[in-house]
């Protein structure tokens, strides 16, 4: 309970900063009605074309059986630990002005393209969202009873039939949801906006504030954009949340289903050609970070190592932070009736970084210099913005733990710290060690809040690589993507190593 | 001694009502026909469904309050009388502090429980290690070190053979002879009662009978219990 009084004073606190400060009377001028429409046109479109990609990527991949669909799977939840900026570089090294595919466009004599604008913000969504909507997906596929495929193998259903009478009702029923969700979380984008959107048309309004505060200095303008940003990412929080599916983050999706309707042929052609677009669109990028981090690395200067040591402390501290708060709030939870997690999860989703950052500042700065608590605000949000996820993936086993358990721990009269110390926390250490590890990666590669708050002092790895490219150094950039993505991928894997090692039935 | 003194419990449209005494150091069997209430009855005594009417007594003390690891009671339940998680030993030892903070005393006391019900050397295994028959071994060796004057029993060995159930049945009788407990435990099976009641309470049609001597009642049952011994 003081973990969520926490939590909503965290929030509260932040919308209090900016009412101080918005002068609503001002009005909404052609700007901001620019970053609005800009905002959810690239955000409906991400939504669209993510999903819209993603239902022959599932379905391939659910009628398949393959060498490799194991890791193919694992890698569809990478996006999740893979810094944002990272992936927005090797998105153009691949796409960029002088990438792969322009050098391969000028060879074959063709207009080269360019990422900047609405279609590379757009690109940069859908190389995100595509495998979580694919995930989303696939887990409604799976969730068809093995004995439905059988019955219409049994009757000999064309694979026309097979997919009016099975696919299409789940797909009605699992797709508006996946969009729901891709939608909800490219209005609040920042990252991706500010390195391949900008100029008055293609800026969000999270990236509007960031403007407002960092060029103008003009808090009331930034306190206004935050204004907006919470009534239309809560608006469509709330819109989303009756039809967001129940996505789980871990869930082995790589369970053995036979399938009589897969057909060899034309059909097992065109899957094979959308799992390898699919994988390619995915790997490409990530292997060009590889190959252009390498020869970087050498070329980093001493501040990247600085920058890293800060974002590891971030990342530190950040996950000590939400497992402090996440898990008594999950134990208060899971007594309850289910509900109170939905409205936490609302809260982060409408709840912007750069929004309560800006809230926070307006509150700090009057007492004092807020710059030097740029890595300590940095932390807290990070931790705030990772509790709706947390949530999700601790309350269940919460739940089942204190239900299976009630009798026997109140017939020995274990409670309050001794229940947490000897039932729950060792129950739940692989999923403590996976909400750990998920924190840790979202943290150590967010470029948010930071870039509020930073001076050239204070900076994390994810800002300075930023700067990196800003000043066109892009190998050693390149560098520091390598050294960033190993971060969160170390960090990723020791937390939730940790958490199943030697962990007991 | 345990008192029920007009006791009511109620469970959606379900009633069941008791009004008796548990003579101190008797071995008890409640038995009756499925959904009659017999686990009701222990859940309630045990402190797990709360009373609609009626006191609960120990002594002289109420205890219709007490939350269920403050009664004099030692309860197994059908499943999840171990935690999976932790070993043998310190499943045990949460019967002596729920804390853990145990002292060598404690320690000891452990070891001595363990070997008592034939678990010599295997504190430190997991229950998942150990068989069916050794788990519940387990359990009751908990319940020797809690040490309560109350024992209650809902079908904890309901899952083994009848060899093993047997041999669980007898431990459990020399067990409470040994620390002098009361004993309730709940059974289908007219033989578990001749094995080790000295009493029978006979649920049924919402009502906990007062418990009468097991021989005699078993010889010449009064109708109800002779319709559901078949």
């Amino acid at each position: 309970m003081v973990a969520g009084g926490f939590v909503v004073a965290a929030v509260l606190l932040a919308f209090l900063g900016i009412g101080l400060r918005a002068e609503v009377g001002r009005g909404i001028g052609p700007a901001e009605w620019a970053a609005i429409r800009f905002t959810v046109l690239q955000a409906a479109l991400s939504a669209i074309l993510s999903v819209a990609c993603a239902i022959p990527l599932a379905r391939a991949l659910a009628r398949r059986r393959f060498f490799g669909r194991g890791f193919l799977i694992t890698l569809l939840g990478a996006p999740f630990i893979l810094p944002v900026i990272v992936a927005v570089l090797g998105l153009l090294t691949v796409f960029g002005r002088s990438g792969w595919v322009n050098a391969l466009l000028q060879v074959a004599g063709l207009p080269t393209l360019s990422i900047y604008g609405l279609h590379g913000v757009v690109l940069a969504h859908v190389f995100f969202n595509l495998p979580l909507a694919t995930r989303l997906l696939l887990q409604g596929w799976q969730s068809i009873p093995a004995e439905r495929f059988r019955l219409a193998a049994q009757l000999n259903l064309p694979p026309k039939m097979v997919r009016r009478t099975l696919e299409t009702p789940l797909l009605l029923q699992v797709v508006p949801g996946a969009a729901a969700l891709v939608f909800v979380i490219c209005l609040t984008s920042f990252a991706v906006a500010l390195t391949l959107g900008g100029g008055p048309r293609a800026t969000t309004i999270e990236l509007a504030i960031y403007q407002a505060f960092r060029f103008d200095f003009d808090l009331a303008r930034a306190a206004l954009l935050s204004f907006i940003q919470l009534v239309l990412a809560g608006g469509a929080a709330l819109v989303a949340l009756w039809i967001i599916p129940n996505f789980s983050l871990s869930a082995g999706l790589d369970r053995e289903m036979r399938r009589w309707d897969a057909q060899p042929g034309l059909q097992s052609m065109m899957d094979a050609g959308v799992i390898f677009l699919g994988s390619a669109f995915l790997l490409v990028p990530l292997g060009a970070i590889v190959l252009a981090g390498v020869p970087g690395l050498a070329l980093m200067p001493l501040s990247v190592w600085k920058t890293a040591g800060n974002s590891l402390g971030v990342a530190v501290l950040s996950v000590a932070v939400l497992l402090s708060i996440a898990l008594p709030m999950a134990g208060w939870i899971s007594t309850r009736r289910a509900g109170g997690a939905e409205a936490i999860g609302l809260i982060g989703l409408s709840a912007s970084p750069l929004m309560i950052g800006t809230g926070w500042f307006i509150l700090i700065n009057p007492v004092t210099d807020p710059v030097p608590l740029a890595l300590l605000v940095t932390a807290l949000i990070n931790a705030l913005m990772a509790l709706p996820f947390a949530l999700r993936i601790l309350v269940p086993p919460t739940r089942e733990v204190l239900t299976t358990y009630d009798r026997l721990s109140r017939s020995l009269g274990l409670q309050g710290w001794s229940a947490w110390r000897w039932l729950v926390l060792p129950r739940l250490r692989a999923q403590i060690g996976f909400t750990a590890g998920l924190t840790g990666a979202l943290s150590v590669g967010d470029l948010g809040v930071i870039a509020l708050f930073a001076d050239p002092d204070r900076a994390t790895l994810p800002l300075q690589m930023y700067r990196l490219m800003g000043a066109y150094r892009t190998e050693a950039a390149a560098g520091a993507a390598l050294l960033l993505l190993a971060m969160a991928l170390a960090l990723f894997w020791i937390c939730d190593k940790g958490g199943r090692w030697r962990a007991e039935a | 001694m345990l008192r029920l003194e007009k006791i009511t419990i109620a469970q959606g449209d379900f009633l069941l009502k008791a009004d008796f005494r548990v003579t101190p150091g008797r071995k008890t069997a409640v038995i009756g026909p499925s959904g009659a209430g017999k686990s009701t009855l222990l859940g309630a005594i045990g402190g797990f469904l709360p009373l609609a009417g009626g006191k609960l007594w120990y002594r002289d003390a109420e205890i219709t309050e007490a939350k269920p690891g403050q009664r004099p009671i030692a309860m197994l339940f059908q499943d999840n009388n171990l935690f999976p998680h932790l070993s043998i030993a310190r499943n045990i030892g949460l019967g002596i502090r729920p804390d853990l903070k145990l002292s060598p005393e404690d320690h000891a006391r452990v070891a001595k429980a363990l070997e008592r019900v034939g678990l010599h050397g295997m504190g430190d295994r997991k229950p998942g290690e150990l068989s069916g028959g050794q788990q519940s071994r387990a359990a009751l060796a908990r319940v020797l070190v809690q040490d309560r004057p109350v024992i209650l029993l809902d079908e904890p060995f309901a899952a083994l053979g009848p060899a093993l159930r047997h041999e669980m049945l007898d431990l459990v009788h020399d067990l409470s002879d040994e620390a002098n407990a009361t004993l309730l435990m709940v059974t289908h099976d007219p033989q578990d009662v001749r094995r080790i009641a000295d009493d029978v309470i006979f649920v049924e049609g919402g009502r906990a009978a007062a418990p009468q001597p097991a021989a005699a009642l078993l010889e010449n049952p009064p109708p109800a219990l002779q319709a559901y011994l078949g």
